[in-house]
């Protein structure tokens, strides 16, 4: 599925969400329900220090493309950082550079990805923009 | 008005106080606001806001310099401030009031000119484990500079300073600088006990009393400090102004600050003698504008009676508290009383990360801060990645606790 078509369904889904609560509820849902990332890799090297919630991001490059895995110590943080990693992961280092990510203000949570919030996801975002654009210079490279 | 006019007692009507301030009656998510983040900084009353507009239709001009009708009238009420500022900290002289941006710059100020001047290479500055980074991060950078080192009084698992070993931190020390009131914990500070063992050896103190001034009386010469800082924005005044507070003595002992016009006698490309207090720290064209809309601050906080607000939010607090302690899992951070307390609240509630909480309390309306609160030291001593803090202020009542009190326990009650 394209970064694009991922985006359109989290969108759609979101709409029929009544209130602000159940919105939340998913997103904290999504947030318990997911061990997104082997305890192994939430090291200090992977830790993205936001001011307010931790995530951890780990990226696997497997066959021209590239992999997330990733966490927070935030439920709320988390839930949006696997809405991000199910948008992005597995997609070719050279889409993941070009995504623009629409879908975080379609649904509501565009606060989260100002730099003011700085709770890890923003941060998150560009260090995977830059781990997709040192892939994408290696693969032009070789 | 003499510092002792403004101590009369009586009782606050809080509901009329709240329409004073505009700002109270918006909506957020469609729900009213209850503003809980007043240790972050208080909402302005309609008096300081038509202050400030008042004076840029009327009388807005460059003080000091001008001959002109303007320039004599916003000098008038620019030096006014300042007289008002003197007698609400009950300062001796007008001229040991220098204005600055805040308390950080207020701090950053003397951080910069006592260090270039008394501080040597072993020698040591003395703060306290509870600071605002405002009252570290400048030691720490003249301490680099001059090859010093800074020291910290320690905090139990209270909240309260720990005093037993004190004589011995202050060998070697120049200055001592700590806060009234802790903006993460809300406890307030032994300041009688360390300003007293801090001049039994002639160490100067600088006292950080950004969240005191708002909730408590607050006389220099009782306390009987070196210096003091506070900032207009937590005490009902606009942004970008606040109060470097230095007893006479010591202030005329310090290098000037920055460079510019206002601060000089004389200028030459040889020689430039410098100007008297309060001018000598106060290089450039003043917030004119803001040190006005500070002192109808000040005469909003006395027309309400210094001690009646510290009255009103001790009751708050002691409800607050009694009210906050009944909900599941709730762990006060710093456990000090309501009578030992001032503004602050800081708690959790079981493990939910104080970032969720603070998002689905937004979400319902209620404004608090989440995280360190520029205070990472003492989050690292609690081993906690931040806390929930709510603070209050003259206009909060028992509606905004008890609104904070369900609103805690829905996003508990989503989050765990």
């Amino acid at each position: 599925m394209t970064i694009q078509k991922t985006q359109d369904e989290i969108i759609a889904d979101f709409e029929l969400f009544g209130d602000w609560m159940d919105k939340y509820e998913y997103i904290i849902q999504l947030g318990k329900e997911l061990p997104l990332i082997d305890d192994k890799y939430k090291t200090e090297e992977n830790l993205i220090k936001g001011c307010q919630s931790r995530v951890w991001l780990h990226a696997d490059y497997r066959e021209g493309k590239l992999f997330f895995t990733a966490d927070s110590d935030a439920v709320i943080t988390k839930g949006l950082v696997s809405l991000v990693i199910k948008v992005l992961s597995g997609h070719t280092p050279k889409d993941i550079v070009d995504a623009d990510l629409y879908f975080v203000d379609a649904i509501g949570l565009s606060s989260h990805l100002s730099p003011t919030r700085s709770n890890g996801l923003l941060s998150m975002l560009k260090q995977i923009k830059l781990y997709a654009l040192a892939y994408q210079t290696k693969s032009v490279g070789s | 008005m003499t510092h002792t006019n403004i101590l009369e007692s009586h009782a606050l009507d809080v509901e009329a106080i709240r329409k004073d301030f505009p700002i109270l009656s918006t909506h957020v998510h469609g729900y009213p606001l209850v503003y809980l983040d007043n240790a972050a900084t208080t909402q302005k009353p309609e008096s300081v806001l038509h202050a400030m507009d008042d004076y840029y239709h009327t009388i807005n001009s460059n003080v000091h310099r001008g001959v002109h009708h303007l320039s004599q009238l916003a000098t008038e009420a620019y030096e006014g401030a300042r007289q008002k500022i003197a007698d609400f900290i009950n300062a001796r002289h007008n001229h040991e009031i220098i204005y600055t941006r805040g308390t950080t710059e207020s701090i950053n100020l003397i951080a910069a000119c006592f260090g270039r001047k008394f501080l040597k290479p072993g020698d040591s500055i003395l703060v306290s484990a509870v600071e605002h980074h405002s009252n570290i991060v400048p030691w720490q950078m003249i301490c680099e500079e001059r090859e010093a080192s800074l020291k910290v009084i320690p905090v139990d698992d209270n909240g309260e300073l720990i005093l037993d070993d004190l004589e011995q931190l202050l060998n070697g020390v120049k200055l001592v600088a700590f806060n009234y009131v802790s903006n993460s914990l809300g406890g307030i500070n032994p300041v009688e006990a360390i300003v007293t063992a801090a001049h039994r050896r002639g160490i100067p103190v600088l006292l950080d009393a950004a969240q005191a001034v708002q909730h408590m009386e607050v006389d220099v010469q009782k306390l009987d400090v070196e210096f003091l800082a506070f900032s207009s924005h937590k005490l009902y005044g606009p942004t970008g102004i606040g109060v470097l507070y230095g007893k006479e003595e010591w202030l005329n002992q310090l290098p000037p600050y920055q460079g510019g016009g206002e601060m000089i006698k004389t200028v030459t490309f040889e020689k430039t003698t410098y100007n008297d207090l309060p001018y000598k720290f106060e290089a450039g064209t003043p917030d004119m504008a803001g040190a006005i809309g500070l002192a109808a601050a000040i005469d909003y906080v006395l027309g309400l009676g210094i001690r009646n607000i510290a009255r009103a939010e001790h009751d708050l607090m002691h409800y607050a508290l009694e009210t906050l302690k009944d909900i599941d899992g709730f762990r006060l951070i710093g456990k000090h009383e309501a009578q030992r307390r001032a503004g602050v609240i800081s708690f959790l509630i079981g493990d939910i990360h104080p970032f969720d909480m603070g998002e689905i309390l937004d979400k319902q309306g209620v404004a608090v801060r989440t995280g360190h609160h520029c205070a990472q030291p003492v989050m690292d001593r609690y081993c906690i990645p931040g806390t929930v803090r709510a603070s209050l202020a003259v206009y909060n009542n028992r509606q905004d606790i008890d609104r904070l009190a369900t609103g805690i326990r829905k996003a508990a009650k989503m989050l765990s």
